[in-house]
């Protein structure tokens, strides 16, 4: 019997709708409400002037193993998941192989479980070699482990492929999340489409383009009763339709990352690719419009899209360099610092629920909550705790982040997994 | 009158009114070099040059080598099929082993945007924008502009029309650039789906109907209909763009009689130009390229960080 002890903090579990101060028992690994065994041997944690969370959960993170662990490894991915302030964390499908198929699967569990310091769920793909073409195989992806069903990176152009999967996918009550890109829209778009693409004669990559898929997964959630999730909302017209979907009744919901609330497609001006993601960053309308969304609820997920790529992958002409960012040591600090001192339109107990409880409910995983008996997953939290972000001391493998150099307000200070400390400040 | 105080030749956005007439100014002092009989100057005597061409290019190239060559500069031309691009190497290390050779100067045409920014910012050369995507081509939007100034004295306050594909073009952009820089009132003038009216946000006109803004025009300038690049569903055939854009005999006749004709070239006889207006007495499209030339000197001279003009 070992207990731990998180004293005189203030716990916020909303799954509980529980905020106070108070202590926190862990015992072999699990929330109790009282210390056990010989109390001499009791570990103390003095969490005063901290939040006490539940372990933070970000549904979308591509760790590169197998295929490309020159990029990431899921050990690496996994220190700066810790290193974050996350406990869990959902793998995108598109390693190389793909995950779509149980033997990957199970690989890529076994290899967690032997290498990685926090949770690490696995999602599969849509379809066989995300190619938008033929289902994988489902049944046995869940016997060997999946939580979710995703082509992210792509996106299933075939309205009858994804029609049949949303409803094959019922029959396992996986919740299908969607990279929204209709192909024929966006080309070969690689920034917002507007005045800056005009300016700097890029390829623009229109917000319809996001829009349509999300108009479409909505009429499908619909038709299937089954959920679909829309993946990193990018656009203020996305947000519009997800709301009156949800308003209806409608299994819809979407995920917000933080470089899409932080940052504006005039960025790009300076053609450095930490500024190319898929979808791409947007306008001042649409980060005020995904926050209305974030705030009103249509909108109940962060996470991070963290994409690890290696730096002479990224040093190459803009149009040339692979999508996206590192994501998971910045993104706590991004939501705290805009969302709740800048802007002051959520309450750290919102992004707290949009980090956990959220993400375990529409995934159905046993996390998110610091329930009696539940696994101690928990998340310390210094919202007011000032840091410069420094991509040198990042754990990622890769530094591909525009957030070097940042001053950010508020950050996890301590990250405990089943009752152990995998990282503190 | 301003000094030159850049590395590089990026994109006319960059530059001020001021710098933009520090090199017309410079390239007038070039052009009567090139009507001499000995038309070389010792200006880049051992300095080297090398044109980079990652992208196809005859008339551009051309002219920077001859400008290069009348400067005393020593050229090497590179072109993207006989260089190490083709073995996968990257765009960075290819420039970084001519850095190595010692080159002074990279003129680069590539077809990414951004990509002489790219280098500029990674090599202790000075590199020169030689069309970079379809963000800009500075030293045709500064030849152009030479061109309207020498023949109309000022460039201030001429309504300069740009007929054609505005999306996918460079050569607009950087004329847009200079020509409000400068005080021009410019006029997009194309259909809607390659004349987006975003295009109004770096103040200028947009206009969809050619026949209702020709009168105005003090100057017309013709894109290339690039249609081995552009992808069909932008307009429905060369055949209607003639109809509603081209530059016609009938509507080379409602021009103002002392309207200026231009194109960046090379020219689609018969498309966006008529083939007798090209050739006409209006047409200024062959100085332009004589204009080039000087331009092309002048902006390498400064570049490389020459003082004193030639006498």
């Amino acid at each position: 019997m070992k207990t731990l002890r998180i004293t005189n903090g203030r716990i916020i579990d909303p799954a509980n709708g529980r905020d106070e101060v108070a202590d926190l028992f862990v015992v072999d690994g699990k929330i109790a409400d009282k210390p056990a065994g010989d109390p001499a041997e009791v570990e103390t944690i003095d969490a005063t002037g901290l939040v006490v969370a539940p372990g933070l959960i970000d549904i979308h993170v591509h760790f590169r193993e197998p295929g490309q662990t020159h990029k990431e490894t899921i050990a690496s991915g996994a220190r700066a998941a810790a290193a974050g302030g996350f406990t869990s964390v959902v793998c995108m499908p598109n390693t190389s192989p793909a995950i779509d198929n149980a033997g990957t699967i199970t690989l890529i569990r076994e290899k967690a479980e032997a290498s990685a310091c926090v949770n690490v769920f696995v999602s599969g793909a849509i379809t066989k070699g995300l190619k938008g073409e033929e289902l994988a195989p489902y049944g046995s992806m869940v016997n060997a482990g999946i939580v979710a069903l995703t082509d992210d990176g792509h996106c299933v152009q075939n309205h009858e492929v994804m029609r049949r999967a949303v409803e094959y996918a019922r029959m396992f009550n996986l919740t299908v999340l969607d990279h929204c890109q209709d192909y024929s829209l966006v080309g070969g778009g690689i920034m917002n489409e507007g005045e800056w693409s005009l300016r700097l004669g890029l390829p623009g990559w229109p917000r319809i383009g996001e829009e349509l898929i999300v108009a479409r997964n909505i009429l499908l959630a619909e038709l299937c009763d089954s959920p679909i999730h829309c993946q990193h909302i990018s656009s203020g017209g996305s947000v519009r339709l997800i709301r009156e979907a949800r308003a209806r009744g409608v299994k819809i919901s979407g995920e917000v990352c933080p470089h899409h609330i932080a940052l504006t497609d005039d960025t790009l001006q300076a053609f450095d690719s930490n500024y190319k993601m898929n979808p791409p960053l947007r306008t001042q309308r649409d980060i005020e419009a995904i926050i209305e969304g974030l705030a009103d609820g249509t909108l109940d997920i962060l996470c991070s899209d963290h994409a690890p790529h290696a730096f002479y992958e990224k040093e190459v002409e803009l149009d040339q360099a692979p999508f996206g960012i590192t994501g998971l040591e910045t993104e706590l600090g991004l939501f705290i610092d805009i969302l709740v001192h800048r802007k002051k339109a959520l309450s750290l107990n919102r992004i707290i629920e949009m980090y956990t409880v959220n993400p375990a409910k529409l995934l159905s995983l046993d996390r998110g909550t610091l329930s009696m008996g539940a696994p101690a997953d928990i998340t310390l939290i210094d919202p007011d705790r000032e840091w410069t972000f420094d991509k040198e001391q990042s754990a990622s493998l890769s530094k591909n982040t525009p957030f070097h150099g940042w001053n950010l307000k508020g950050r996890a200070v301590r990250t405990i997994v089943a009752g152990e400390t995998v990282w503190s400040v | 009158m301003s000094n030159w105080t850049h590395k590089d030749l990026l994109a006319l956005e960059d530059l001020t009114a001021e710098e933009i007439r520090l090199v017309l100014n410079t390239a007038t002092a070039f052009k009567g070099v090139g009507e001499r009989s000995l038309k070389k100057v010792p200006a880049l005597r051992g300095r080297t040059l090398v044109n980079f061409f990652v992208e196809p290019s005859t008339r551009t190239r051309t002219s920077f080598e001859l400008a290069a060559m009348r400067l005393s500069a020593d050229v090497v031309n590179i072109s993207a099929s006989a260089s190490s691009l083709q073995k996968g190497e990257s765009l960075k290390d290819t420039a970084l082993n001519l850095q190595a050779l010692r080159a002074d100067i990279i003129v680069l045409r590539h077809s990414s945007a951004g990509a002489s920014k790219f280098l500029a910012e990674r090599l202790d050369a000075s590199v020169i924008n030689a069309g970079d995507g379809a963000h800009e081509h500075p030293t045709q939007g500064l030849l152009d502009v030479f061109t309207m100034q020498e023949k109309r004295g000022s460039v201030e306050g001429l309504n300069v029309l740009i007929v054609g594909d505005i999306l996918f073009s460079r050569v607009a952009r950087s004329n847009i650039h200079a020509l409000r820089k400068l005080g021009a009132n410019v006029t997009l003038v194309g259909p809607t789906t390659l004349v987006p009216r975003d295009f109004e946000k770096l103040g200028v006109k947009v206009a969809h109907r050619l026949d209702d803004v020709l009168e105005s025009a003090d100057v017309i300038n013709l894109l290339r209909i690039q249609h081995e690049r552009q992808r069909k569903e932008y307009f429905p055939g060369l055949g209607e763009y003639i109809s509603l854009f081209g530059l016609t005999k009938a509507r080379a006749a409602r021009l103002k009689p002392d309207c200026l004709i231009m194109h960046p070239g090379p020219i689609n006889r018969g498309v966006e130009i008529d083939s007798d207006v090209a050739d006409g007495s209006r047409s200024v499209i062959l100085e332009q390229v004589t204009n080039g030339l000087a331009v092309r000197m002048a902006v390498l001279y400064l570049c490389a960080g020459g003082a004193g003009l030639p006498s």
